[in-house]
């Protein structure tokens, strides 16, 4: 009974453990296998056109990925600085108090609903941009400031963590500052250094966030298919392509928001094992 | 070898790197005050327990309370177990190094970079059209219920992996099994830092709106069973305020998320402080 016991329960674990798997596939071949049909059917090449109308039977989406490219390019821009800034004042400088104030707040910066930040970029970001800098205040520039502000957490945390997690017994901080080396000079040339494949891996899932996100941007982005000139111009990404047309899409119309899924899902995935990758290397 | 350019540049780089983290936490705040201020004057008896009448223009949000309720729950229950059931099999059956191993990890971290839109889509064609469940709390739940996984996973490997070593030893010394162990003994000491992980959870289920609002639907009425559609607390919110239908009650619903957020986090922290203080 003992012996049957023992068995049945590392079988049972390996089960669950197969949960992951199985659900990474089963979104893998449901979601290619509802869209690829109608990249087969447009061809790729209206496919990646320019012109989305599907009334007309246009699914083009290069639009949306231009959307998508200037969008996550601003939020890097304004997040990654920030929040490289942030996770060296964590590691090195913040006194312990700060600290404790810092990392709940990093924390509740995470959890608030991406709907919220949409909400408050739409009453506060939006009319700032549009009364100081002109055009609707709808544009690349305020889902840049939103999402640039939302993917802190995940660029704080993760760089954070690499650089506490520089293996204390090599000493390297003590022989930097032993040599008479600032603690400056000792953070840019010996510990950034040792986390740099940590702090890399931080900055790509930082990207891979700014372009998942969809309702946050889906409130101050404008979402027209129009191609932008300038920041300050309204675009739509990938992600509020599908948010706001899924509701009413029927037929080839919903396969086309798929394909634009397949798009978006990919890009992830790319992102996310090379993120992962680097973070392997390292140990 | 130092100039005094240079303890300049020092001081200016010094100053800049606390100037990044101050405007981080103002920028918190400033978000916190602004839906605060307008939505804490909402939030009223009447405004928690009433349905809300004529698109939600005018009454409460308690159908959306119940029905935020319902779906995380389900996602909770739903996830847990598994989660669980992976982190110990990867934390006490496998090497780390191991195939299996790696390829669970690999499946795990692949789910969470999954943007939430994506798991709408997925919970749509899936459980919504394939399985025939319609827009339901149970669409709803098991969408979110893979989709928090991995923080399960994670969290809850972590929490048994700081269990120290010599516990095992003791429990196997005295005969115990490998089952027993992990039950008596593992468990035990790593339950804090699990619960930890399901909490944050429940904070990433309640704040969800994307991948709930495809699945879940956006029903107004009071839910009444598991295959019934429902509109959770996020949902509700992003349409009274992307309709403009009622700005007053969309700061009362986003000033009661962030509430709760708060309050979720809170419980976690105290929990995870616990697990460290007891660990040590």
């Amino acid at each position: 009974m003992k012996k049957f016991n023992e068995k049945l329960s590392g079988r049972v674990f390996f089960i669950l453990a197969l949960s992951s798997i199985s659900m990474l596939a089963l979104i893998t071949v449901f979601i290619i296998s509802r869209g690829v049909p109608l990249i087969a059917n447009v061809g790729l090449k209206n496919f990646f056109g320019m012109t989305w109308a599907p009334s007309r039977g246009l699914f083009g989406i290069t639009p949306m990925i231009i959307g998508s490219v200037s969008v996550t390019l601003g939020a890097a821009i304004i997040g990654i600085p920030i929040g490289l800034c942030c996770s060296i004042f964590l590691a090195e400088f913040a006194p312990v108090r700060m600290r404790e104030i810092f990392r709940p707040a990093i924390q509740l910066l995470a959890g608030i609903p991406s709907v919220v930040y949409g909400f408050w970029g739409l009453l506060f970001v939006v009319p700032f941009i549009r009364n100081y800098l002109g055009g609707a205040g709808l544009s690349i520039l305020a889902g840049s400031i939103i999402l640039g502000i939302m993917i802190l957490p995940t660029i704080i945390s993760i760089s954070e963590a690499s650089i506490l997690a520089i293996p204390k017994q090599y000493l390297y901080k003590e022989g930097a500052l032993a040599l008479g080396l600032t603690q400056l000079q000792t953070i840019r040339f010996v510990l950034l250094p040792a986390a740099k494949s940590g702090i890399v891996s931080a900055v790509i899932l930082g990207i891979g966030r700014a372009i998942g996100e969809t309702m946050a941007v889906i409130m101050v982005l404008g979402n027209s298919v129009a191609l932008p000139t300038s920041v300050l111009d309204p675009v739509r990404t990938l992600t509020t392509n599908i948010g706001i047309e899924m509701g009413y899409a029927k037929d080839e119309h919903q396969q086309a928001l798929f394909a634009t899924g397949i798009v978006l899902f990919i890009i992830i995935m790319i992102l996310n094992s090379t993120a992962q990758y680097l973070t392997r290397r390292k140990r | 070898m130092m100039k005094g350019s240079s303890r300049v540049t020092e001081n200016i780089i010094k100053t800049l790197i606390w100037a990044a983290a101050l405007s981080v936490l103002t920028v918190l705040v400033v978000i916190i005050a602004y839906i605060l201020i307008r939505g804490l004057p909402v939030i009223s008896w009447q405004f928690l327990t009433e349905i809300p009448r004529n698109m939600g223009r005018s009454g409460g949000i308690s159908s959306t309370i119940v029905g935020t309720l319902m779906v995380t729950l389900v996602a909770i229950v739903i996830a847990t177990p598994f989660g669980i059931g992976t982190a110990f099999y990867l934390a006490e059956y496998t090497r780390r190094d191991s195939m299996v191993t790696r390829v669970i990890r690999f499946s795990a971290e692949s789910l969470a970079g999954i943007p939430s839109i994506v798991y709408g889509l997925f919970g749509f064609i899936f459980f919504v059209k394939y399985l025939g469940m319609g827009w339901s709390v149970l669409s709803g739940g098991l969408t979110l219920a893979i989709m928090i996984l991995p923080t399960i996973i994670r969290t809850s490997e972590e929490a048994i992996l700081a269990v120290p070593n010599l516990y095992r030893e003791v429990s196997y010394s005295l005969g115990g099994t490998k089952w027993q162990t992990i039950v008596k003994t593992v468990l035990p000491s790593a339950i804090r830092g699990i619960a930890n992980g399901v909490i944050l959870s429940v904070g990433r289920c309640v704040a969800e709106t994307a991948a709930v609002v495809l699945t879940a639907g956006s029903a107004l009425r009071m839910t009444t069973s598991l295959t019934s559609p429902t509109r959770t607390m996020a949902v509700h919110f992003y349409i009274l305020a992307s309709e403009a239908i009622s700005f007053e009650n969309a700061y009362g619903t986003a000033a009661l998320l962030i509430i709760l957020i708060f309050l979720i986090n809170v419980v976690a922290n105290t929990l995870i402080n616990r697990f460290i203080a007891k660990g040590r």
